[in-house]
């Protein structure tokens, strides 16, 4: 049970304070907090903090800091708990999580706190029983509108583009007014998979580790049901065998509480009822076996190892640099590719590499007593030391590294229901941790 | 209250936890406490609260324990970590006589645990690693096959990584020691010096079973010559080579050519230790040695002075020739030249053992070179899991045990009350002391607080005798307000070291309690405390075997602190 709850901007600036207890201390515990945040030494992890009598415990998230304060000794697990469905909440109340909407929805935030904690203790965190209790309306920025997109199709014919939204479009607050009907009912599906990945200096793979969610958005009204199909040949753990091929396997598969598995045996069907909001309905992790080739291989140049109709975005690469070097002279194979020295690291930044591509970009640095100028990646002598690993960051849309895709998402038809609602379904994977020793 | 996902639950939880005659029936306690758990409305916070309350159930039989525990698994397979952990924690703790339960219960939280390392959310990955560190001291090769989930990324925070490193360094086997180095290897070189020196100190915690491959790693890190690395292998060569007498050898062909790349203190004390003590078998210790001394004006740190004068000294033992000289100018500068106090007096001894004779010095100087038996000692193996089950799913893996053992240090002083000496309470200090000695009283306290000794056993009758035997040396009386909680009390006063004979219930009226206290020169002070019914006031009264007016003070106002703590805590 919690003493007292504050948001703070990166910053330090208190956005929401409340106590609940009124044991400790009054609202400068909030800029104690901060104080003692930036003031730690570089080897206490701030997760939990002690100060006069009180443990501060917290979770950054999109930028602020959400904390919690309290004087007994209880689960650490289940007070960080707490503060990432606190996160969540407020994110599906107020559209999205960040400084800018806390300060438009104060009294939304405040209403919300009241009900979710009394004196300490948590009541309830579901949305659908706090719907009933909150009166407050989110404030937007500016409402969305499909009309915003800036592609249109001509003569209302359809095109690629009005079969996609943007990727804010789910960023809008649950319905929480029971009047307004007209808004669209929309529920968006997203198969997000964690790529964390080394590889050693003579290419071998020293680890793969993939860890995936797939997370549902629902803005329908709550209680409809949905079943959302998944491959047949999903199989869990190392010894189950389904279909004829390999299979796509994962090693541990975990499902929110609210699922119903009886189907998911036989036809890898998962039903649920779920509530307006975010909800993360399965997690899964697979490692050091994935079944198709690594997105990424670096010797002296970088290679994008998939079929050509993909495409990767963002790709950044990191390369830490030894102490001194001062100059860089590069080449680069497209106009649209940027690299920049900075902060001891090259930044090397690709906004799109298309599928089966081969990109090279040579590398010239002057580092201070070496002989000669090195080139770029492993010559015949070793690396000159601080030449560090390569890290990549990037994002593969369409694409999911253990090939489990969605196969269907079918709504239970609701009598009183509007416009059949729309459904977004979305694979993405991205990189965690992307690591390529040279 | 906690609402605990339904108004039934709530119900029935009343009925177990504050109905007298449900808690005084055995079978219908349990029978109450069985439908709790059975109530499927609970969502996660009520089940956490649920399990948080069934630690302080007692099963009777073993037959009982286990219909609990099976009752109980499906919450060890639930999405939320808080309920996981409080499931774990609660067999744990129910099943301490059962280790292979335990060990059972164990493994079935091992997937929830590592998927929690590898998650998204830094501060559930961090609170993971610190109960992964926790079980590891009891089983330490629970995790061995899954070392590789343990390996530190790139954009991981600086404390996630410290954790991760000391969870490889105690999860090591025969089978993955070869890969757990080669990545703690390429720790050593990470851009940062801070993490560098975490990876070194770890091979070196590895070296204690797996000797020579970590010294071969350590001596090629020497060859790299970087300040920060060279520095802390030294010390870790010097911790090895006292724990591990058998790679002294190896360690000796190394040294030569890292004073070079030395600059801290810590790492020269180290290097000047080593070559004092196995100077013999490294062909230029007595040159190396001469260079510091060279140096010796300009050293900064007292620390390394000292034990320069010390290993100088050894080395003279062995190799006196080349070392005559440089002693002699070592000598004579501590005596003559520093400054410092603590260095010129370990010269002057120094000097006059040499006076005394070679003999004496020897005989003082040639301790042991190693210890092997020490590095028993420390490991420690297996830890009971009984040893901190208690402490699973709470704050105190999670800050440490030795910052935790400061902090609670801390609240208890807190709780003690505001400072002893405090002149203003002697105002209601009853007319007992003369006006001229007041004032030495106030004095008194901030030198020499009264100490009561702790654990003074006073057996009931021998209180009795006393009791009425002695005269009341002082009364008073304290505002109070409301009823009084024993066990509050009686903790708060076993903080002051003042014992309770014996307490009324709580509720009983007239209420009373008998104290006994003694202080460190065996003056014992008897108390009775006094709740009348309609009163707002609690009597004191106290005797004392002998008439010292001043521990008869100190005695009080530690009384008053308490009694007035305890009261504002309640209002």
């Amino acid at each position: 049970m919690i003493s007292q709850f504050f948001i703070l901007s990166s910053k330090g600036d208190p956005l929401i304070y409340k106590d609940f207890r009124g044991d400790s201390g009054g609202r400068d515990v909030a800029e104690l907090f901060y104080r003692k945040l930036t003031g730690l030494p570089g080897d206490e992890s701030p997760v939990v903090m002690h100060h006069d009598d009180r443990h501060f415990i917290h979770i950054r998230h999109s930028g602020l800091y959400l904390v919690a304060t309290t004087s007994e000794n209880i689960s650490p697990f289940s007070l960080l708990e707490l503060l990432s469905r606190l996160a969540t909440l407020l994110g599906d109340y107020c559209g999205s999580l960040g400084e800018g909407t806390i300060s438009r929805n104060v009294a939304l935030v405040y209403e919300l706190l009241d009900e979710v904690l009394d004196y300490g203790y948590v009541q309830t965190t579901s949305t659908e029983m706090l719907r009933n209790f909150i009166q407050t309306e989110a404030v937007v920025s500016k409402p969305f509108s499909l009309f915003d997109l800036s592609s249109v199709g001509l003569f209302g014919a359809e095109t690629q583009q009005s079969k996609v939204a943007p990727s804010s479009a789910a960023s809008r607050p649950v319905l929480s007014s029971r009047t307004d009907q007209s808004q669209k009912n929309e529920v968006f599906l997203d198969v997000v998979e964690r790529l964390s990945v080394l590889i050693a200096s003579n290419g071998s793979l020293l680890k793969v580790d993939v860890q995936g969610e797939i997370r549902l958005k629902s803005f329908l009204p709550s209680g409809s049901e949905m079943r959302i199909g998944l491959t047949e040949e999903f199989c869990v753990g190392k010894s189950e065998l389904r279909g004829y091929g390999p299979g796509i396997r994962v090693d541990e598969v975990s499902f929110h509480s609210s699922v119903h598995l009886d189907e998911f045996e036989s036809h890898r069907i998962l039903r649920l009822q779920p509530p307006q909001g975010e909800l993360t309905v399965m997690r899964y992790q697979l490692s050091d076996d994935l079944p198709s080739p690594l997105p990424f291989r670096l010797f002296p140049s970088v290679q994008w190892d998939r079929g050509s109709g993909s495409q990767a975005l963002n790709v950044r690469l990191h390369l830490p640099l030894p102490r001194g070097v001062v100059s860089l002279s590069q080449e680069l194979s497209s106009p649209e590719q940027k690299a920049e020295l900075g902060e001891g690291a090259l930044r090397w930044d690709l906004p799109r590499v298309q599928g089966g591509s081969q990109l090279s970009a040579l590398f010239q640095m002057d580092v201070p007593g070496l002989p000669g100028p090195p080139g770029q990646g492993p010559s015949t002598s070793a690396p000159p030391l601080g030449l560090g690993p390569a890290s990549l960051s990037f994002e593969l849309p369409r694409h999911t590294c253990s090939g489990l895709q969605v196969r269907f998402l079918r709504l239970a038809f609701r009598p009183c229901g509007n416009a059949n609602p729309h459904k977004w379904v979305r694979h993405l994977s991205h990189s965690d941790a992307y690591v390529i020793r040279i | 209250m906690p609402y605990l996902g339904s108004e039934d639950v709530v119900k029935e939880l009343k009925k177990a936890l504050c109905n007298p005659h449900i808690q005084a029936d055995r079978l219908r306690y349990r029978n109450v406490i069985q439908r709790v758990i059975r109530m499927s409305k609970l969502d996660q916070w009520g089940q956490a609260e649920v399990l948080y309350f069934l630690l302080r159930y007692q099963p009777r039989s073993e037959e009982e324990l286990f219909d609990i525990l099976n009752l109980l698994d499906s919450f060890l397979k639930s999405s939320s970590p808080g309920v996981v952990m409080g499931a774990t924690k609660l067999f744990l703790i129910l099943a301490k006589k059962f280790p292979h339960v335990q060990t059972d219960v164990l493994v079935q939280v091992k997937g929830p645990l590592l998927a929690a390392c590898s998650s998204e959310s830094r501060e559930l990955c961090f609170a993971a690693l610190c109960h992964v560190r926790q079980i590891l001291h009891s089983l330490p090769g629970h995790f061995s096959s899954h070392y590789k989930k343990f390996f530190c990324s790139y954009s991981e925070p600086h404390y996630i990584k410290l954790q991760k490193v000391e969870v490889l360094c105690e999860l090591v086997n025969d089978e993955n020691v070869q890969q757990v180095l080669e990545e703690l290897r390429g720790y050593c070189t990470d851009v940062s010096a801070d993490f560098a020196q975490a990876a070194i100190f770890a091979i070196g915690g590895i070296a204690r079973t797996y000797t020579d491959q970590c010294v071969q790693i350590l001596t090629e890190l020497l060859g790299l010559r970087q300040d920060h690395i060279t520095t802390v292998v030294v010390q870790t060569f010097r911790d090895l080579v006292w724990l591990c007498p058998q790679c002294t050898e190896a360690v000796c062909q190394a040294l030569p050519g890292c004073e070079e790349n030395i600059q801290d203190s810590e790492g020269k004390q180290a290097l000047i230790w080593l070559l004092g003590v196995h100077g013999e078998r490294i062909p230029n210790a007595p040159y190396v040695l001469e260079d510091f001394v060279e140096n010796v004006k300009s050293e900064t740190f007292p620390a390394v002075k000292m034990e320069l004068l010390t290993a100088l000294l050894r080395l003279f033992l062995s190799r006196p020739a080349e070392c005559q000289d440089t002693l002699g100018r070592l000598l004579y500068y501590c005596i003559e030249e520093e400054k410092d106090m603590a260095v010129r007096d370990r010269g002057l001894f120094y000097y006059r053992l040499l006076l005394a004779g070679i003999d004496e010095v020897k005989r003082i100087l040639c301790s042991p070179k190693s210890d092997p038996s020490l590095g028993l000692l420390e490991d420690q193996a297996e830890r009971p899991v009984n040893s901190w089950a208690s402490d699973f799913n709470t704050l105190v893996p999670v800050y440490g045990k030795a910052r935790w053992a400061t902090i609670s240090k801390c609240q208890g002083a807190e709780r003690c009350g505001p400072e002893l000496p405090n002149t203003a309470s002697f105002a209601t200090s009853g007319p007992l002391i003369p006006e001229e000695n007041k004032k030495r009283v106030q004095e008194l306290p901030d030198a020499g607080a009264l100490m009561l000794v702790p654990k003074c056993q006073l057996t009931a009758e021998c209180f009795e005798k006393t009791w009425l035997h002695l005269k009341v040396a002082h009364q008073q009386v304290l505002p109070w307000q409301g009823a009084v909680h024993p066990d509050t009390l009686q903790m708060a006063l076993q903080v002051v070291n003042i014992q309770t004979i014996a307490m009324s219930r709580a509720g009983a009226q007239p209420w009373k309690a008998y104290l006994s206290a003694q202080d460190d020169t065996g003056c014992l002070f008897l108390t009775e405390l006094l709740l009348e019914p309609e009163n707002l006031e609690m009597q004191i009264s106290v005797k004392q075997n002998e008439a010292r007016t001043e521990a008869l003070n100190g005695f009080i106002s530690v009384l008053e602190t308490v009694i007035g703590t305890i009261g504002e805590i309640k209002s």
